[in-house]
């Protein structure tokens, strides 16, 4: 059975629609990302899940439960969930330890218990040695881990996660990433993480929410959505892409799917001169200008492939490759 | 459509919003009823009086008729305004130097100074004019003997009794408003914006002349408006030294409509245009200080570094010690020679010296060490109930709780256009008369307290709470907390620090109010501020210095305690004031 239901949520401030028509099913243990630019609606559908706010249409289920609707919400702290905040919201009046322990506290458990559980969380985020630290004492990443202990040791029927990397700097962001992954793993917790950056998505996720514009545009696993993307939205926020009409359709091609040498290929080539090109370590990115065309097309090769500004080159595509988007 | 569920995970959980509706919408009302009874209520019985005849309560202009019906009561009204600007452009030329060279300059001393403007502003105003008194008093006054026996003249120059006199005598004690003002602003003008312009070839005069003052200047405008408000509705200095001189102001001429007989119906009516210049002035000043461009001050300015001012630094220190000298350091010298000497006038002498001032006030006078624990008592009381209303009132505006929360807000701010006489009149025309008959009681001056200060709480109340991410607060509810729960293990814990000053900035300044509680104290409930007042009238010098001095002494642990707790400019930060 389905954990956690959204049907046909909206959310409309006046005639502002900020979420619009939006259904999702996770399953059980299931890690699902609500991506897309800021302002795309992703986080107030996760508020909505939490309960800080009622939808103005539609319901959220929990369990086959309604818990959601615009009759009514039950209250956040009645939801048996957990949630990671943007600012972590790591309270600084308590110790790591007092921190991790409030949700159990508040559950009643006994004083031997909590502790216990506590030494084990931490333990868990590698935080066992600073349980008496007041988080002032703490680095950003540790900060983070202790809201992920504080929001998991509680073992929530959903896990909901906003934005939580987006203060750290970036080694620390992808070091985390794997981190959350991990926990996943580890818990299986029934998950909904909001986030603009879609490498945090991809890395953590078994399905992704592409949202825009308060709308859904596209969910899939993270594969199928770099592989097939159905919209022109989702091709081009999703890793680079190239653009290109035919037929009467528009078609995403990926810079790594084109093909560039400078002998003529067997089929399917196209004669174009390179435009520009940068240099980014892993990879060449060129700009080629097929002759035929107007647009100029973005080519990925690998670091050793050289061609120079004004080459004549020829543009190997694979018809599979091309993905027709709306 | 399926209903909400019923109980889910076992505890009765209704629906957030009716679970919720009945606390808030009784606190929200709750809340309403106090500020109707200590904003709304006496603001419009104010009104309401200034148009009733005396005896039979009908409607009548009578009032307004008598209130402007003589030239000597319009000439006050005229005499207020130009005390007010005259007071205002002095104290400006006073803090605008000083706050500059405090704030961007390598001007030695610049903790000292800062230390100095805080005592001065701790210093109340009737305690500076009485030092003033002492100082420059025709023919007696130290500055005027000391000018004497350098020079052999005649007579000394100076006469505080006179116009110019209450000029600098209010001035000296309210340029902090000024200094506070500008201070806030040149904080937040970045060096990198002065470098911009040494960068295009502007030396330091220039840069300062082009670029840092016309940035603080809204500042400036509002801190002088702030102090010409200020001037206008202060009762003490001009009742101490414009009635000798033989002219009066508004707020002087209001205490004898309100002496024998009590004529509060014409006072309401003379109150009138000082409350309509309050609230005009107030919202110029808000229109100042709002504008764009003023507000895009960067905030985060990156670093500032003082500029050099090479030898001309000991020349801005002399003006700043200048300052001080006239503010504090002669004031509180002259203040201690008074309290400790037999009889003022002899002088710096050894067989002058005694302690039975202060033996007289806390041990013989009858009601003098009293009036130093009603003080403390009534502040304590109305800075408690200031910060629990301002704290329920800001919580519930900052976190969106009811519809229309900002007109709570605002009636919160509202009594900082009414100036203290004007508002005891509006507290007694509301609450002395039956049913409530409340005149002369501790409760009507605490709660006119906590009305005039309701102001400085909000403003703390709401900047504490804005700081704190509501985050901290749902992190709380979604672990199972309720919104209870998250304010007493989350929102007190983290506000402490903040409660405790607002408090102690709504504390400090009730012990010394006297332009609201000189119309309101009876018998058992005079304050050290009417007592001062009336030794001030009996020409008691040395009791009242002796009194004055144990006032600032025992507001200085209160300020201590301020320091500690929240830093060592608590009292100078804009929130303060």
């Amino acid at each position: 059975m389905s954990k956690l239901v959204l049907k046909n949520i909206g959310k409309t401030y006046g005639n502002f629609h900020a979420v619009n028509d939006f259904s999702l099913e996770l399953q059980s243990g299931e890690f699902v990302s609500l991506l897309g630019p800021s302002g795309c609606g992703k986080t107030t559908t996760l508020r909505m899940i939490a309960g800080f706010m009622p939808p103005t249409s539609g319901t959220i289920e929990i369990d086959g439960q309604v818990i959601s609707s615009p009759a009514g919400v039950v209250p956040p702290e009645k939801r048996g969930m957990s949630m990671i905040f943007q600012s972590y919201a790591i309270w600084p009046n308590m110790t790591v330890g007092q921190n991790v322990g409030f949700g159990l506290e508040v559950r009643k458990l006994p004083r031997a218990e909590i502790e216990r559980r506590i030494d084990r969380i931490l333990e868990v985020v590698q935080m066992g040695a600073l349980k008496g630290r007041y988080p002032a004492e703490l680095s950003g990443g540790q900060q983070q881990r202790v809201a992920l202990a504080r929001a998991i040791v509680v073992e929530p029927e959903v896990l909901l996660l906003d934005e939580p990397l987006s203060n750290l700097d970036a080694n620390l962001r992808e070091e985390m990433r794997f981190e959350i992954r991990r926990l996943h793993d580890e818990f299986k917790i029934t998950t909904v993480y909001v986030t603009h950056d879609q490498s945090e998505a991809m890395v953590t996720s078994d399905r992704i929410v592409v949202m825009n514009k308060g709308r859904v545009e596209q969910i899939d696993p993270p594969h199928v959505l770099y592989g097939k993307p159905k919209s022109r939205f989702v091709a081009g926020f999703i890793g680079r892409t190239n653009f290109v009409d035919r037929d009467g359709g528009t078609y995403s091609i990926r810079p790594q799917a084109i093909g560039l040498s400078a002998a003529r290929p067997v089929a399917n080539a196209v004669e174009a001169d390179i435009v520009g090109r940068s240099y980014l370590g892993e990879y060449w990115d060129y700009l080629a200008q097929p002759l035929s065309e107007t647009k100029p097309l973005r080519v990925s090769t690998g670091p050793n492939v050289l061609f120079a500004v004004g080459q004549r080159v020829w543009l190997e595509i694979d018809p599979a490759a091309m993905v027709r988007v709306e | 459509m399926t209903a909400v569920t019923q109980g889910y995970r076992s505890e009765a959980s209704r629906p957030s919003r009716l679970g919720g509706f009945d606390a808030t919408w009784l606190l929200w009302l709750a809340i309403i009823a106090v500020l109707l009874f200590l904003v709304v209520s006496p603001f419009v019985y104010l009104v309401l009086t200034s148009f009733q005849n005396e005896k039979t309560g009908a409607f009548t202009f009578a009032n307004y008729g008598i209130a402007y019906g003589r030239q000597r009561y319009v000439d006050a009204l005229l005499n207020s305004l130009q005390l007010g600007a005259g007071a205002a452009l002095l104290a400006g030329a006073f803090a605008v130097p000083l706050a500059w060279a405090v704030s961007r300059t390598n001007m030695p001393g610049r903790g000292f100074v800062r230390m100095l403007v805080l005592a001065t502003f701790i210093t109340p105003p009737y305690t500076g004019a009485v030092a003033w008194i002492l100082l420059a008093g025709p023919n007696a006054g130290w500055l005027n003997r000391i000018y004497v026996m350098l020079t052999g003249a005649e007579a000394g120059p100076l006469n505080i009794y006179s116009f110019p006199g209450l000029v600098v005598v209010i001035a000296l004690y309210s340029f902090p408003y000024i200094f506070i003002f500008t201070n806030a602003a040149l904080e937040l003008v970045s060096s990198e914006m002065e470098d911009a312009a040494n960068i295009l070839g502007a030396g330091a005069w220039r840069t300062m002349r082009k670029v840092t003052l016309p940035l603080a200047l809204p500042a400036i405008l509002g801190g002088l408006i702030i102090c010409f408000l200020e001037a206008i509705a202060l009762f003490a200095s001009p009742a101490m030294i414009a009635i000798p001189a033989r002219f009066n102001v508004v707020t002087t001429q209001l205490f004898q409509f309100f002496g024998n007989p009590v004529r509060v119906e014409v006072a309401a009516a003379y109150a009138m245009p000082l409350l309509g210049v309050t609230v005009l002035l107030f919202l110029v000043q808000r229109l100042i200080t709002r504008r764009k461009g003023f507000v895009s001050l960067t905030g985060k300015g990156g670093e500032r570094r003082p500029i050099d001012l090479g030898p001309w630094r000991w020349a801005v220190f002399g003006y700043a010690m200048f300052v001080g000298a006239l503010s504090v350091f002669l004031p509180y010298i002259f203040l201690l020679q008074a309290a400790f000497a037999k009889a003022w006038g002899r002088g710096f002498a050894l067989d002058n010296l005694t302690l039975k001032n202060f033996n007289f006030v806390l041990f013989e006078h009858a009601t003098a060490a009293h009036s130093v624990w009603n003080s403390f008592l009534f502040g304590a009381a109305a800075a408690t109930a200031g910060v629990i209303i301002t704290l329920g009132v800001a919580y519930i505006v900052v976190r969106r709780l009811v519809p229309f929360g900002g007109i709570l807000g605002f009636l919160c701010v509202a009594p900082f256009v009414i100036p203290g006489v004007v508002l005891a009149i509006g507290f007694y025309a509301a609450y002395a008369p039956p049913p409530l008959a409340l005149y002369g009681t501790s409760l009507i001056l605490i709660l006119a307290f906590t009305t005039r200060f309701l102001p400085i709480g909000y403003v703390n109340a709401h900047s504490a709470i804005q700081s704190l991410n509501p985050e901290m607060e749902e992190a709380v509810r979604v672990l199972g907390g309720s919104r209870l729960t998250a304010l007493r293990r989350v929102v007190a814990p983290l506000l402490k620090r903040n409660l405790l000053g607002a408090w102690l900035l709504i504390f400090i300044p009730a012990t010394r109010e006297l332009s609201s509680a000189i119309f309101l104290y009876g018998p058992g409930t005079k304050v050290v501020s009417v007592m001062i007042f009336d030794m001030s009238e009996e020409g008691n010098f040395e009791y009242l210095a002796a009194l004055a001095l144990i006032l600032q002494a025992l507001t200085l642990p209160m300020l201590w305690i301020g320091q500690r707790a929240l830093g060592r400019d608590f009292m100078l930060r804009r929130t303060a004031t």
